[in-house]
């Protein structure tokens, strides 16, 4: 059994609050995932950071860009994280496969829902050693999930849908996927409304999680 | 001695035993054998099938092989009843986990769940343990196939080959000589390495006529039947990603016992 949230949270006062501001990008290539998201942290009028870490490693191979007010962000995250851990502890280090944390995280996001939703919308990336390969998931907070080769999560969907849609090649290389994370950012920089100056992307694949390049460093404090 | 300590469960004797855990454990000694042996590409099992009474309306389902998910299967040997309960608390689990992880639980879990199911038994609640010993069989892609017993303690142990139930030790000694014998072994105190493939284990054929030889030396005084004996088996279909539970119909029984009997009575055997 899973641990559980003792206090589960409930809707804030301001209602479901905007999921859409935040920037989570994600393409899967052939051995890896690469997964990008703003860093900044605001609500409403205001901007509180600019250099926030969105994505949040689960295991070993696998994290998660996360967007969503930040008590949902955090408290979900660490959930996952130290489910996931517990289940390695109790399984004499077994992992789980990307598909099944993907699940897992869908399930609690559906048991959730009808008590007190977490509002984060989710793009789950990881790599299996068991068949040399990674995988991308798409999770909304209302507990959808899908498995996807691109995709986007918040307004950036709507900017950067289409240049995926454009230039994915399916078996490309880690380069080529970066390269078409800098021409969405590029695209969000030039015509989204909201200013984000800074973003961080990470890369999944054999050797772990490791950061490629982050716009504000998230030790800043 | 052992009476003042014997009548709870949640009462050590002075010896450090639990004697209700024992006596448990000494009521599957009178239950039907099951023999379970893994194969190269399957598990085997096998069960005897005590006819209680001619009266008895034919059995519609199998009173020892259960299936718990679709590549997990087991056999009881101890009080039915009791392994009912288990057999429903497996297959909630196993379900659980698939519908939590959208992936087969692997088989280890799924013994180990049971097995703490029963250790509470012997713990807390001033309740009797279950009078069930299991042979679990299970497949999962991290360690292929995979045999486990598991008794009323709670307690388990992956196996090569085993045997539970009415003259289990017989059944046991038959089997450290016929399963998979080292040929190439000089010394019997030589530690064999452990990554060295066993390329003896028997193939599922070769299993199921082992398996009939030790029921045949554990049910000895009784003629080898068809009708007396239950024979399981359980293969993986790598193209549909299944495992195929089978229990073998009465002439493909007989077949094997045939072919053990031919085997003994050409190599001279009484």
């Amino acid at each position: 059994t899973a641990l559980t949230a003792s206090q589960h949270p409930t809707p804030t006062s301001q209602g479901i609050v905007q999921l859409k501001m935040d920037t989570v990008l994600g393409i899967q290539y052939e051995g890896g995932v690469v997964l990008a998201t703003d860093q900044s942290n605001a609500r409403s009028i205001v901007s509180y950071l600019t250099n926030l870490d969105k994505i949040k490693a689960l295991t070993s191979h696998s994290a998660m860009g996360v967007s969503g007010p930040n008590c949902d962000m955090v408290n979900f995250t660490e959930y996952i994280e130290k489910n996931l851990k517990l289940y390695e502890l109790r399984n004499e280090g077994t992992k789980l496969s990307t598909r099944a944390q993907a699940n897992f995280c869908r399930n609690e996001l559906a048991v959730a829902l009808r008590k007190g939703p977490y509002q984060v919308n989710v793009l789950l990336g990881g790599y299996d050693e068991k068949t040399s390969s990674a995988s991308l998931y798409f999770l909304d907070y209302l507990a959808a999930l899908q498995k996807l080769q691109y995709g986007a999560q918040g307004y950036a969907s709507m900017f950067c849908t289409s240049i995926m849609d454009k230039e994915y090649r399916k078996g490309c290389t880690e380069a080529e996927a970066l390269k078409i994370i800098d021409h969405c950012i590029n695209e969000i920089h030039t015509r989204f409304l909201i200013n984000q100056p800074n973003f961080i992307i990470k890369v999944i694949d054999k050797d772990g999680v490791r950061t490629v390049s982050a716009g504000g460093d998230p030790a800043d404090n | 001695m052992a009476r003042r300590y014997d009548s709870s469960t949640t009462t050590f004797s002075p010896e450090g035993r639990l004697h209700q855990v024992e006596y448990a454990i000494e009521a599957i000694n009178n239950a039907g054998t099951c023999v379970g042996i893994l194969a190269k590409d399957g598990i085997v099992m096998a069960s005897e099938r005590r006819i209680t009474s001619g009266l008895l309306a034919p059995a519609k389902t199998s009173e020892k092989t259960y299936k718990l998910c679709n590549h997990s299967a087991c056999n009881v040997a101890g009080l039915t009843a009791d392994a009912n309960i288990l057999i429903d608390q497996a297959r909630l689990r196993a379900g659980r986990y698939q519908y939590q992880y959208q992936e087969p639980i692997p088989v280890e879990q799924l013994v180990e769940h049971v097995c703490n199911y029963k250790q509470s038994y012997t713990q807390y609640g001033g309740l009797r343990p279950f009078g069930v010993a299991f042979l679990f069989a299970g497949y999962d892609d991290q360690f292929g196939f995979q045999l486990y017993q598991s008794d009323p303690s709670g307690n388990y142990s992956g196996w090569k080959a085993t045997v539970i139930g009415a003259n289990n030790q017989a059944g046991k000694s038959l089997l450290k000589n016929e399963y998979a014998p080292k040929k190439d072994k000089k010394d019997e105190g030589e530690e064999t390495k452990e990554d060295e493939e066993d390329t003896t284990m028997p193939d599922i054929d070769g299993a199921l006529r082992l398996a009939v030889k030790v029921l045949n030396k554990t049910m000895d005084g009784t003629a080898a039947a068809a009708e007396k004996m239950e024979l399981f088996r359980m293969t993986y279909d790598p193209k549909t990603e299944k495992c195929i539970h089978h229990i073998l119909t009465k002439a493909e029984a007989q077949a094997i016992i045939d072919a053990v009997e031919a085997e003994s009575s050409s190599s001279g055997d009484s």
